[in-house]
């Protein structure tokens, strides 16, 4: 098997908080991310692709393709935005990196076939790091998706 | 069980067909094409798995693992132009994909010889790019 790993960046602010819940069970299951104001990190974003290597050029697509396709459907949505209040599908989801990690993964699985469709390859893996100390991953592994939250020791799956 | 050792090259190269144009080249390939080329400080991370000896309790002995990173990678890659003095990238381009499947290559050979089993060869060209490989090996 061989797969290639991309690394994107992009910096961001959330605030964790469940209309759910009350303002007191907020504080206490958010602690430091229900701040009013909401805070930002440097997220990194890691896709892995993994597929049929072209035998000519050695390569699975041309990077600049990934690049624009990460560019044009995550980076423009994410990148220097307030995920609560500029991405819609944060409306009414809380931004745990969970969450982001989900949407992500579902953003790359919708629009991934206009782009690749040409190309027998996939993404088997979409990672990201909130922080140094967390970082979330989505195992698509079609027709289930894993998710393993590898810092905190837990997994969970879910039915695609 | 995984044991993992890093080795590190820097070497040149450079990502074109000769067959093709500067403009096809530079749509497939990007600033990798430049015939001039250009150099990275390649990290490669070599897995091993393997169970404790019972007496050393040691999966690999970790000597003999860095002497044959040492011998089938960092002396023949490091420092070098990958495209004009390893083989076989006179007519394979040296993407980081083919860098790694080389590596792989070289590895299984050597390693089938100490009784290691290779598990993962994972190259990084830079560290936002990597490449892993993992059996099977191939497509």
């Amino acid at each position: 098997m061989i797969s290639l790993t991309r690394r994107y960046h992009f910096p961001a602010s959330h605030r964790l908080h469940s209309p759910m819940l009350s303002d007191e069970e907020n504080t206490r299951l958010y602690g430091k991310c229900n701040n009013p104001y909401g805070h930002g990190h440097d997220y990194a974003l890691k896709l892995t692709v993994t597929g049929d290597l072209d035998s000519e050029t050695g390569l699975f697509m041309p990077l600049s393709r990934l690049d624009e396709f990460v560019r044009a459907k995550i980076l423009r949505l994410f990148a220097y935005r307030n995920i609560n209040v500029d991405v819609p599908q944060f409306e009414t989801l809380v931004p745990t990196t969970e969450n982001v990690v989900k949407v992500i993964g579902e953003l790359v699985c919708e629009h991934w076939q206009e782009y690749f469709g040409d190309l027998r390859v996939r993404v088997s893996r979409v990672h990201v790091q909130e922080t140094e100390r967390n970082g979330f991953e989505l195992l698509l592994a079609a027709p289930e998706i894993k998710i393993a939250s590898a810092e905190r020791n837990e997994s969970v799956m879910v039915h695609a | 069980m995984l044991i993992t050792r890093k080795a590190e090259f820097s070497a040149s190269h450079f990502c074109r067909l000769a067959e093709l144009s500067d403009a096809e080249n530079l749509a497939i390939f990007g600033e990798e094409a430049h015939p001039s080329g250009h150099g990275h400080n390649f990290v490669v991370e070599v897995s091993v798995e393997g169970q404790p000896d019972p007496i050393t309790g040691m999966i690999v002995d970790l000597k003999e693992l860095k002497d044959i990173l040492e011998h089938e990678i960092v002396l023949p890659m490091d420092h070098r132009f990958l495209n004009y003095e390893v083989e076989p990238f006179g007519k394979v381009v040296p993407t980081t994909a083919n860098i790694a499947l080389e590596i792989w290559r070289r590895l299984e050979k050597q390693f089938q010889a100490a009784h290691f089993q290779l598990a993962r060869v994972r190259l990084f060209e830079t560290p936002d790019l990597y490449v892993d490989v993992t059996h099977p090996v191939g497509q």
